[in-house]
């Protein structure tokens, strides 16, 4: 192998350290109108009347809409399978308004001034209803947040918006109660996991046009450009072959651009002026008006016998959607799915509970998907029962996790929004994850240590598993067309929103063509001209992408031997192709000839092949994570003194990139497990709507992160491997909050763990 | 109103609203690696270079510079420094989506003219107001700190 397990540079790279004109804004015309987007300043309400004279008559104002000019269908905005597994329950402009920063109109005006003014122009009477804020208090609240009679979901959603319930879900495996009667240590416990922002840097854009065939184009900052297609058809009721979308480079995604968010504006502004329009979203409006992580509550009952051997698990949960349903039940579901399998010799498992509509922003995708906030609460609950069970956490995972060749029967019963499909788990190098942690970390002397003194330090781990892709949901696929010069293009539907993909899957195609990588010139995506792919999400871009990848050049290799076979006219068998010549016995002939001749000369023909793939499985990356701390007990304050981090992402195509992968999700868990809070005021009002006021990690915040990368080879996987995209954020919240009880025994049961809980806790203990 | 700007060695006469910010007059006249992040000159990522200092160009009155000298990635793009530095990142894969890449890189560069041999905590210190989301900072310092062991 050359051109894959090699940390080669990005293709793309020194264009974007450059600052070319790649990302979405960069690209609009300048002539665009400009979209701006009047938002709702209460969380809950009813639209009685909108008056925009005035507004309409301001020089400059091309065009305002409003819930009256748009098509009345309900879609949803996640960008996911089909059937969707997301109730429809929004449109483009609603008469109710279901958040603070929900859509009330649009103003299209010749620059950003002009928008701006005529956005306060526009006069709104409300009714204001009463919110639901609190999302334990939901479910049969006197609220009703979809009251509308078109609300409408798939059969295999139970969804009950009566009571405001986007989704329920429940399974169980084997006897709870009885198991836990028979358990000799029992331990109850809840858990509260807290809405996250994303906080990609570039914040979401798009712009649209016609074409010169009449066709809508929209050219957008997104992960699904196909999902994007597929939504905006049955929002805006017009033909899919209608609709063209296109990607750029992305600046960033984590989920958050795994949907539509201004998109149906512009598009609507263009289908109605013709004139090419664009959107930028500001800081605030992605914070106040995209997507947020679902926050989540967990009941945790396991129980065990003394030796540590765990009979059962059972899970009741909490999530809170907001105010529209996205990923209701499918994160919900994958925190169970992508958990519990873990924990793969228990008699008996349940899982189940509720997804609650609220007057919050939407929850959505986001990296780590409902496994982040259920690793917190499974992994704690690890921890708390190996105390009692005075049994090293480290020893409680050995006895009860789940190790090569093994399955769980959870991966048959759940899914993502439907049922899963049976798996063994064939490549599974957990064991060596944890090995390596334990030594790098030094755990047995500082797990055991003396803790004592006014700075105090202590450590903590926990395990994690993802998966790669969606399988028997989604797909992928690619196409390969050789050029004259020998050269070769690959066209991918597939998303690089920054994780390197592009590199990654040219490196895929260049091993099995036996080229050099710089031979292979990637594009993605365009709805027009690459072939389809579900989009960047749920770990899959490496496994279901790049298994498209590598059928398509395995197609492409036969193509050039049959060409070869025809030019030498000799049978097929007789020729082989080693990247540079095509060899029949004496006779050999470059690849660049021969394409050159295929082209210009003699048999003309284009070489051309698509490969499309779909995961028969998923299989999951593992994870060891190891955090060490420093709690000042004075202040509460938590020092993350270290962070390691040992994955198994089965053979990694570039390990560099893979590495940084797992580095960038550590940064985005610390940041849930010790900084990052969505917070309302008691209207419902978001307080963090800026960066000043929503604290990421910035550079001093993160100390080490050391990162190591156990291969493991996943015979399903391009060349071995799995994915990596998800599984570096999940451990931290858990790893971090183990580590501090370890430190001075308080335990943080709701994230994020901020000095004023671990001072509370302190005082409370004494 | 009228000012004088001289962007990456360029005079230029531009026309400008009292209310513009720097950061939309770069973008306005094609300096697109100058990156839009935040409303609040919080994410470091339209950083530019106003008389060799860095600058949030989104935090900046347009009209405010009028008669000095900007940098942009543009305008050291062709500076060997430039190339060591992105080099640096690019061999660390430390460029992921790329977005707050211009900006990191024009403060590296003017940390390199200010500091000699900056020490991990300096050059954290330096860069502090330089948000990344995807590479979770530690690859970048590795490539950072790669750049100024091959300058010193
Ligand atoms: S755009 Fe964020 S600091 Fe200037
Ligand atoms: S590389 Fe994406 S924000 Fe830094």
């Amino acid at each position: 192998m050359k051109e894959v397990k090699s940390s080669i540079k990005k293709v793309d790279g020194i264009g974007l350290v450059s600052g070319k004109p790649v990302y979405t804004d960069d690209l609009a015309p300048k002539n665009a109108l400009i979209v701006k987007v009047l938002r709702s300043p209460h969380a809950f309400a009813r639209i009685k009347n909108i008056d925009t004279k005035e507004a309409e008559s301001l020089d400059g104002v091309e065009c305002i809409l409003t819930y009256k000019d748009v098509p009345k269908n309900r879609f949803t905005r996640a960008g996911q399978g089909y059937p969707e597994p997301s109730p429809y329950d929004k449109y483009i402009f609603d008469e109710y308004v279901r958040y603070v920063g929900d859509e009330v109109a649009a103003v299209a005006a010749k620059d950003e001034y002009t928008a701006e003014k005529a956005l306060k122009l526009i006069k709104v009477e409300y009714e204001v209803l009463e919110p639901v804020l609190d999302f334990e208090k939901s479910k049969g609240s006197k609220s009703i947040i979809h009251p509308e009679k078109d609300f409408q979901s798939e059969g295999f959603i139970s969804s009950d918006p009566k009571n405001n319930i986007a989704a329920t879900y429940e399974m169980s495996i084997g006897n709870i109660e009885e198991e836990i009667k028979k358990s000799e240590v029992v331990i109850k416990e809840r858990f509260y996991t807290q809405a996250q922002a994303h906080v990609m840097m570039e914040p979401h854009s798009a712009y649209s046009y016609i074409d010169m065939q009449g066709r809508l184009v929209v050219v957008s900052s997104t992960q699904v450009p196909f999902h994007v297609r597929r939504i905006l058809s049955r929002a805006l009721d017009i033909p899919i072959k209608n609709i063209r979308v296109i990607k750029p480079r992305v600046g960033g995604g984590f989920g958050g651009k795994q949907g539509i968010h201004g998109e149906p504006y512009v598009a609507l502004i263009t289908l109605k002026t013709g004139k090419p329009a664009k959107i930028y979203y500001t800081r605030k409006e992605v914070f106040e008006s995209t997507y947020t992580r679902h926050a989540m509550r967990f009941d945790i009952t396991i129980g065990a016998d003394k030796n540590g051997k765990i009979n059962v698990i059972d899970v009741k949960g909490l999530s809170d959607t907001g105010a529209y349903g996205e990923h209701a039940l499918t994160t919900f579901m994958v925190a169970g799915s992508k958990v519990l399998p873990m924990y793969n010799k228990v008699k008996a498992v349940r899982f189940g509970g509720d997804v609650v509509y609220t007057n919050h922003p939407s929850a959505g995708a986001y990296r780590g998907y409902g496994a982040i906030q259920a690793n917190f609460a499974i992994e704690s609950a690890m921890d708390i029962l190996a105390h009692k069970l005075n049994i090293d956490p480290v020893k409680l995972r050995k006895i009860n996790m789940i190790r090569e060749k093994e399955t769980s029967p959870i991966f048959k019963i759940m899914g993502e929004g439907r049922e899963g499909v049976e798996m063994i788990v064939n490549s599974c190098k957990l064991d060596e994850c944890i090995e390596k942690g334990v030594k790098k970390i030094d755990w047995e002397n500082k797990f055991s240590s003396k803790k004592e003194g006014k700075k105090v330090k202590g450590v903590g781990m926990a395990i994690a598993m993802q998966g790669s892709g969606i399988a028997k949901i989604d797909m992928a696929s690619a196409t390969l067309k050789l050029n004259d010069d020998g050269s070769f293009n690959l066209l991918i539907g597939a998303t690089d929103i920054g994780t390197g993909s592009d590199t990654i899957l040219s490196q895929i195609a260049a091993e099995v063509l036996n080229v050099p990588t710089d031979d292979i010139i990637p594009y993605s995506s365009d709805t027009d001209i690459t072939p389809f792919d579900t989009g960047a999400y749920a770990s899959s871009t490496t496994y279901v992408s790049g298994n498209a990848v590598r059928i398509a050049a395995e197609k492409m290799k036969k193509e050039i031997i049959k060409a070869g076979a025809e030019y030498f006219e000799v049978s097929e068998e007789k020729v082989s192709f080693n990247g540079k010549e095509i060899i029949a016995g004496e006779n050999k002939i470059t690849l660049k000839k021969l394409a050159e001749i295929l082209y210009y000369n003699e048999n003309q023909k284009q070489l051309s092949v698509t490969g499309s793939y779909v995961g028969e499985e998923s299989p999951p990356p593992f994870m060891a994570g190891f955090a060490e701390v420093e709690v000042d007990t004075e202040t509460g304050k938590v020092d993350l003194i270290n962070y390691v981090a040992v994955v198994d992402c089965g053979t990694p195509i570039n390990p560099n990139l893979a590495k940084v992968q797992v580095e960038g999700g550590l940064a985005q868990g610390i940041g849930m497990a010790m900084y990052e809070e969505v917070i309302y005021d008691k209207n419902g009002r978001l307080l963090t709507n800026n960066l000043m006021n929503y604290k990421i990690p910035s550079r001093v915040d993160i100390n080490k992160l050391d990162v190591e990368l156990v291969e493991s080879y996943e015979p399903s996987g391009p060349f071995g491997a799995k994915s990596v995209g998800e599984i570096g954020i999940d451990t931290p919240p858990a790893a971090i909050a183990n580590a501090i009880f370890n430190a001075i025994g308080v335990r943080i049961k709701d994230l994020p763990i901020t000095p004023e809980k671990v001072l509370k806790a302190l005082k409370n203990k004494k | 109103m009228k000012i004088t700007l001289t962007i990456n060695n360029t005079k230029r006469e531009v026309e400008i609203s009292p209310s513009e910010f720097l950061l939309d007059v770069l973008r306005r006249l094609n300096y697109s690696s100058v990156k839009k992040g935040c409303d609040t000159g919080t994410c470091g990522v339209c950083t530019v270079l106003m008389d060799g200092k860095p600058v949030l160009s989104c935090s900046i009155l347009a009209a405010s510079a009028d008669g000095h000298e900007i940098t942009t990635i543009e305008g050291i793009e062709k500076d060997p420094e430039f190339k060591n530095i992105s080099n640096a990142l690019l061999e660390e894969g430390a460029d992921q989506c790329g977005f707050c890449s211009p900006g990191l890189i024009l403060n590296v560069y003017a940390m390199g003219k200010e500091l000699k041999n900056p020490t991990e905590d300096e050059i954290k210190k330096y860069l502090v107001g330089n948000l990344c989301r995807c590479t979770g900072y530690v690859p970048q310092l590795r490539a950072i700190k790669k750049y100024f062991e091959v300058k010193a």
